[in-house]
């Protein structure tokens, strides 16, 4: 073989070695450096008056977000109070039930709506919740985040009812149970571990959502009572922060921005956890 | 939990054994109708032949069921092929009893030859090698066994006498010639019980060590 | 000494015989036995194909009968059809009677019929739960009244498991071995009482020892309940039951009694297959 192909090949294999190394350092590194920013940034801003007290008025230093922390809360309640329970069922549909055409639709339909630009989700609620009633409400944002965490909890849920093994399902049929009390009572509890964590995850993914509330939950200044009220949220004040011409604002939208991804983070982490100790259905 | 099979194999070894207790006392009674001239005790010997036999027809059953049904392996299998060998000498050791008790009633009649000396020792050895042999199965008792192997010259020896003995009688009085006959035959007969015991004692052997001792002179080659 | 025609002292001095055994050993007379599923002329199909022909089989009350023959001969999927679990799978038909003492179970409540006619599986299954809510299980959801401790510590007796899983009730039922395992489904199935046992290839996965005591259990359990046993381990039918019969492709060769089939064969067929000259 000619020896200039052969150095040739030798350096090619170095070089494309290097870059694809490089590469993913850098994966890992914008990870590392948007945490770094954060926590330096946001760090330096947390303080026990960020936790509980309302925002200042315009043009005043000092204050905190008390109330888009517990508003980002009662909106995700509301989401995972509409969104579960559809998503549940429908998972366990797919999953324990469904013929193969009907199922091929649902699943199809499910990844698109996954895939619908939060936006437009948005929109749809603003036009459903919002215009009939003349005013913005947590209810409309909770029906916006609602729609995101029906696709992520279907999806989940049938992964995991799938994975429980046939032979327990065999099992529990051969004492007498009928179809729906093996779910019930044998299937169910065998992915609870695997469908608690997929909840986690789309509520943490909803959580930092912010499109869709700007035509529902709006925002608000202060506390808002019940449910019919515009509501402030973590994400929604962190936009409205960081372009304002205020140092202070900013230096509070860091903060939020920490809160947000910590949440993120600790749901992460949290499903990691309860899926290595054998939530998701293990068998003999 | 107590295997089953291991009940199968206890009630295979009392049937044996029964069988074994019926045998003896066949023995016993035969040998006795000679010595006393008594026409009931062979009868009694002739009506109790085919209680032997239908033990063996069973007692071959439950063994090929066993071996058919739980593959058994070791002493279990050595066990099961000595039974099935045991049991057809202690068949043979009946009609051995029948022969005698025959000969029994065809003697009735006639005075008798000779004082019974040798004839009583004789079926007192081959009587108490049967028994012994038993003793020998359901203890798994090799040295009892070896004891058995150890008398089987006696006998031999006895009958040799014993036909001397005849021989000299019949030679001198012809008129004695047809009881004498049946008393060989009585010798032959018993000298043929203690073989059987024998076997039995080697069968014992076998299962229990694993040893066949049947054909020593094979060893010495 | 006196010569007499009838034996002299010398003669009076033997022994009587020492009989080893002085009773006959009885024999237990067996009951003739009832029969509790009659099947006839049962077809299977699995969507177009067929995967038993004509079958007619009657499996006797309180006994095990074994059901042997090569893989893919039909044995489970017959097995499956006498507690309906053949309807979990789509696109299947049967086609002929199946009567449990008498009844029709195709006009039974599949409920009723599946808690009368248990069944344990080729891999031990238990449930995410405690040993002691595995057992309970089918109790609870049959809607039974009453003390459950006593029953499930009767069927973990009936299973031989109780000793070793008094003291850990409420653990996982994982934490069992495997043939402790196979035993806890025994006990789950046994724990609603039925009438009929199905084991499909119970012991496939098990050691010799745990397979042996499997086996001893199946034989005390015999008084209290039928069984069925599909197997692929000639030695465990030959063991392990009263009667035996062999399929071959869907079709039943040869049925009767253990004994007589594993020694003298009527079908030329049954004969290879036992003796090993199959195929």
């Amino acid at each position: 073989m000619n020896r200039v192909a052969l150095i040739w090949r030798k350096s090619l294999n170095v070089v494309m070695l290097t870059l694809t190394g490089v590469a993913a350092f850098g994966v890992v590194a914008v990870l590392f450096l948007i945490l770094g920013y954060l926590v330096w940034n946001g760090g330096k801003s947390l303080n026990f008056d960020f936790f509980t007290k309302l925002p200042k008025p315009v043009g005043e230093t000092g204050g905190g977000m008390a109330n888009a922390i517990l508003g980002s809360l009662k909106l995700l309640f509301l989401a995972a109070l509409m969104g579960v329970p559809v998503g549940l069922m429908a998972g366990v549909y797919l999953a324990e039930f469904g013929g193969k055409t009907f199922s091929y639709i649902i699943r199809y339909t499910t990844d698109l709506l996954n895939g619908v630009p939060s936006i437009v989700i948005g929109i749809f609620a603003y036009s459903l919740a919002v215009l009939p009633f003349k005013h913005f409400s947590t209810m409309a944002g909770g029906v916006a985040l609602g729609i995101m965490v029906i696709p992520i909890t279907v999806r989940s849920t049938e992964e995991f009812l799938r994975a429980v093994p046939g032979s327990l399902r065999e099992g529990a049929m051969a004492l007498g149970a009928s179809k729906w009390r093996t779910i019930a009572t044998v299937v169910l509890p065998a992915a609870k571990g695997g469908i608690i964590t997929g909840v986690l995850l789309a509520l943490a993914r909803v959580a930092g959502e912010t499109a869709p509330l700007l035509f529902t939950a709006f925002s608000n200044r202060f506390w808002s009572p019940g449910w019919g009220q515009p509501i402030a949220s973590l994400p929604v004040m962190i936009y409205t922060y960081a372009i304002a011409p205020y140092d202070d604002w900013h230096r509070q939208a860091w903060a939020a921005g920490l809160i947000l991804l910590a949440l993120v983070l600790v749901a992460n982490i949290g499903t990691r956890v309860v899926l290595s100790r054998g939530g998701g259905g293990r068998s003999a | 939990m107590e295997r089953h099979f291991e009940h199968d194999l206890e009630e295979l070894k009392q049937r044996l054994l029964w069988m074994g207790s019926l045998a003896e006392r066949a023995v016993h009674q035969s040998v006795q109708a000679v010595l006393d001239g008594e026409e009931r005790l062979a009868e009694a010997v002739l009506g109790e032949e085919d209680a032997i036999n239908e033990m063996q027809i069973e007692i071959d059953e439950r063994v090929q069921r066993l071996l058919a049904l739980q593959a058994p392996m070791a002493t279990d299998l050595r066990f099961l092929l000595a039974v099935s060998r045991i049991n057809g000498d202690l068949e043979r050791i009946g009609d051995q009893a029948v022969n005698i008790a025959q000969s029994a009633m065809r003697i009735l009649r006639h005075p008798q030859v000779k004082p019974y000396v040798d004839l009583p020792r004789m079926s007192e050895l081959a009587e108490a090698m049967v028994r012994d042999s038993l003793n020998a199965v359901v203890r798994g008792d090799q040295d009892l066994a070896q004891s058995v192997l150890r008398r089987d010259d006696q006998v031999d020896r006895l009958r040799d006498q014993l036909f001397r003995e005849l021989l000299t009688y019949m030679m001198e009085d012809s008129a004695v010639v047809f009881a004498a006959f049946e008393l060989v035959l009585v010798a032959k007969n018993l000298e043929r019980i203690g073989d059987h015991a024998t076997n039995i004692a080697e069968d014992v052997i076998y299962f229990v060590a694993g040893r066949d001792v049947r054909h020593p002179a094979l060893d010495r080659r | 000494m006196e010569t007499t025609a009838y034996g002299n002292n010398a003669t009076a001095a033997r022994r009587a015989p020492q009989i080893v055994m002085s009773e006959k050993p009885q024999t237990a007379s067996e009951k003739e036995a009832q029969v509790r599923f009659e099947i006839s002329d049962l077809n299977f199909y699995y969507g177009p194909k067929q995967a038993v022909f004509g079958l007619n089989l009657k499996i006797p009350k309180n006994r095990v009968t074994a059901l042997i023959g090569p893989s893919g001969c039909g044995k489970s999927t017959f097995l499956r059809t006498l507690n309906r679990m053949n309807e979990t799978i789509r696109n299947t038909r049967v086609v002929g009677e199946i009567l449990l003492d008498g009844q029709d179970i195709s006009q039974l409540d599949v409920v009723g019929l599946r808690r009368r006619v248990g069944m344990v599986f080729q891999r031990p299954n238990p449930f995410p739960k405690s040993i002691y809510e595995n057992v309970a299980y089918g109790l609870r959801i049959n809607g039974y009244q009453g003390r459950l401790d006593d029953l499930v510590e009767h069927s973990l007796r009936r299973a031989a498991l109780w000793d070793e899983a008094k003291d850990s009730l409420h653990k996982s039922a994982f934490a069992l071995s495997g043939g402790q395992q196979q035993r806890l489904c025994i006990a789950r199935a046994l724990a609603v009482d039925p009438e009929v046992l199905l084991l499909d290839e119970p012991c496939s996965a098990l050691d010799p020892v745990t397979t042996a005591k499997i086996e001893e259990l199946m034989f005390h359990l015999k008084d209290s309940c039928t069984m069925a046993i599909v197997t692929h381990n000639m030695q465990q039918a030959a063991r392990a039951s009263d009667f035996t019969a062999f399929m071959l492709d869907g079709r039943l060769i040869e049925h009767s009694e253990t004994s007589k089939l594993f020694t003298t064969p009527t079908d030329p067929r049954t004969e290879a297959y036992i003796t090993g000259r199959f195929g």
